[in-house]
């Protein structure tokens, strides 16, 4: 089984989900009997290229171009399929990263390939990959198989375990893939990012608050706790709705799908469309006032208690923890 | 302009999933069904691109005849035309969007909106294969837009920010909540759907190219333990994260 692994980089540096894609790859590629080559697309990305190998590539093959220092829909497909062609490969995997999930539809149709999107998990049977993927918002679980001689998957991030480098490096090859006007006809002209902020979605710590706390002041405390966990902050969609916080930090079956070590819902009342979001988080802590409220039947640790209390009280002995006062 | 909008008919956000009698779908008996939330969206973008410049909105989607009542709903809000792509195999990505896409070619539409994913399979691929299947570009969870011209501008989202897109039209949007909070269809508006027809297609038979093999519920959570009722609790909360989760 020949296997490319799409490796996301921005601003030349890998995402941790790049890392995920290239040791997922290798674990399919040591049970078949199989290759893995890493592709990466960019603008003076050769010099990262060799440390996918501490992640399990056999190979690296490297795509650059002035134009692909931002990311382009059509043209970062184009190179991906036209690599895996030349490649001869028989599988593509992707991180189901905004990236990965705008690449991996349209790689598929280029190949004439199945899509099995956001997977969860990846076994090997009889040669064949099955592959585990959550719908409506995980509240059931399938497994699939894909039909087609040629199959693509896209990853959740966070799921599957990168570890750390073996230390090791990869050969690189630099190709060419050739691009037209056409290739560019949706380009990113500017990319706002506020680096500072940790996305949801990214993190393995999340600190969310609901409703309970009564007004976008009250967050305060939120940020202050995630800050000091090292986590982002997160918001129900009661929340998002009433304009405290920003749509990008909404949980749930209408905003992301979460599944870090730690989630901490705050005044979250847990209904069900929260909880399809955040519920295969590792470890869940839920603090609201009403024993009643359905989050504690998902959480592993609850209290049962006023947030304004709770809140700052515990910020303050994981800084002591953490020695960090 | 023409505008066309892919819409799909889902289980609302509501739904308690359990799974059916042949164990790779959900049981349906007692489901609500609406337009995906996300799909909702895309029309109501639609409806306000029409409302400014003018133009006709078109609404498709693939499936049973239960999709009409979704259907309906668009015209009830304000679009023009509503096709059916009448098909009642079981869904896959791959071959909903050749149907779309075959419909499409013969529409030509200058703008075609999706909605960023269906709420039920959560695949956020359907649109962006209908863009490669018509060789068109295109801008992902796109949570607002400007038409200027042959070109859109969307800011669409993406981990811990935006990215300002700027597209060629034709072109296909998938859209993310955000500017376009849709409207409630008009007492008028209602009255006025019953009396639009909506046109039927017989799409060209696809063979799937994934298939479901099982569906599962996930491992119900335990409910854990309350580790107490007020701030006293602190301390030992933080003791277990740190010594029986190891998580902080
Ligand atoms: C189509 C659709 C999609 C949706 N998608 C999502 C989604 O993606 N994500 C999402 O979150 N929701 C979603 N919802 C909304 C969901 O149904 C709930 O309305 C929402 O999650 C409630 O948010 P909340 O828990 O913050 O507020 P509430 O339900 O109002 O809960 C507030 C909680 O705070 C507690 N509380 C109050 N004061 C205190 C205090 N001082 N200390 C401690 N606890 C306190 C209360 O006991 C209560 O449990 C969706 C709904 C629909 C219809
Ligand atoms: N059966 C369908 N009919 C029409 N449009 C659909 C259908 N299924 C999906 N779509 C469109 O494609 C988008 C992405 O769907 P999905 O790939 O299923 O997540 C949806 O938001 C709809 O806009």
């Amino acid at each position: 089984m020949k296997i490319i692994a799409f490796a996301e980089q921005r601003d030349n540096k890998f995402k941790k989900p790049a890392f995920e894609v290239v040791k997922a790859a290798r674990r399919v590629a040591d049970q078949t009997g199989g290759e893995v080559v890493a592709v990466v697309v960019g603008s003076g990305v050769r010099s990262i290229a060799p440390e996918l190998g501490g992640y399990g590539a056999h190979k690296v093959v490297v795509v650059e171009d002035a134009r692909l220092a931002l990311y382009s829909s059509t043209a970062y497909a184009t190179i991906v399929a036209g690599v895996a062609k030349t490649q001869a490969a028989n599988v593509v995997l992707l991180p189901a990263t905004a990236m990965g999930k705008d690449l991996a539809p349209r790689i598929a149709v280029k190949l004439d390939a199945g899509l099995a999107a956001d997977c969860t998990a990846l076994t090997v049977d009889q040669g064949d990959i099955l592959a585990t993927r959550p719908v409506y918002a995980g509240k059931a679980l399938t497994e699939i198989r894909v039909k087609s001689p040629v199959k693509v998957f896209s990853l959740r991030p966070n799921v599957f375990t990168a570890g750390t480098s073996s230390g090791g490096t990869a050969p690189v090859e630099v190709v060419e893939v050739p691009l037209t006007e056409q290739d560019f006809r949706s380009i990113v002209k500017e990319v706002k990012q506020s680096s500072a902020k940790l996305d949801v979605a990214e993190a393995d710590i999340i600190v969310t608050g609901g409703r309970g706390l009564k007004g976008p002041e009250n967050f305060a405390m939120i940020e202050e706790l995630a800050a000091t966990l090292g986590g982002a902050v997160g918001a129900s969609r009661a929340v998002v709705d009433a304009g405290w916080r920003p749509h990008d930090e909404q949980v749930g079956q209408t905003g992301k799908t979460v599944s870090p070590s730690l989630y901490i819902a705050v005044a979250v009342s847990g209904a069900i469309q929260h909880l399809a979001g955040m519920s295969s988080s590792k470890y869940i802590v839920a603090v609201n006032r009403d024993k009643d409220a359905p989050i504690f039947q998902v959480a592993s640790y609850g209290i049962v208690a006023d947030a304004f209390e709770i809140i700052p009280a515990l910020s303050a002995e994981v800084k002591k923890l953490l020695g960090k006062q | 302009m023409k505008f066309a909008v892919c819409i799909n008919h889902v289980p609302d956000t509501a739904t308690k999933v359990h799974v059916g009698p042949d164990g790779k779908s959900i049981e349906k008996t007692g489901v609500n069904y609406v337009i995906s939330p996300y799909d909702e969206y895309a029309v109501e973008a639609a409806l306000r691109f029409k409302e400014k410049q003018s133009g006709e909105v078109i609404v498709l989607s693939w499936g049973g005849d239960a999709h009409k009542e979704s259907l309906r709903k668009a015209l009830a809000m304000g679009v023009d035309k509503a096709v059916l792509l009448k098909d009642d195999s079981t869904r896959d990505s791959f071959g909903v969007a050749r149907a779309l896409a075959d419909y499409l070619r013969e529409l030509a539409p200058d703008v075609i909106l999706f909605g960023k994913q269906s709420v039920d399979y959560d695949d956020s691929a359907v649109g962006i294969m209908v863009a490669e299947m018509l060789g068109l570009p295109s801008a992902a969870v796109v949570v607002s837009m400007e038409i200027t011209g042959g070109t859109a501008k969307a800011d669409r989202e993406i981990e811990g920010g935006h990215e300002v897109v700027e597209v060629q039209l034709p072109a296909v949007f998938t859209i993310q909540k955000g500017a376009y909070e849709p409207r409630y269809p008009s007492l008028k508006g209602i009255m006025a759907a019953k009396g639009k027809p909506i046109e039927e297609r017989q799409p060209a038979p696809m063979e799937a190219k994934v298939e479901t093999i099982t569906m599962v519920k996930p491992p119900a959570k335990q409910a854990g333990k309350i580790v107490g009722t007020d701030v006293g609790a602190v301390p030992e909360l933080v003791r277990l994260l740190h010594e029986e989760a190891k998580v902080i």
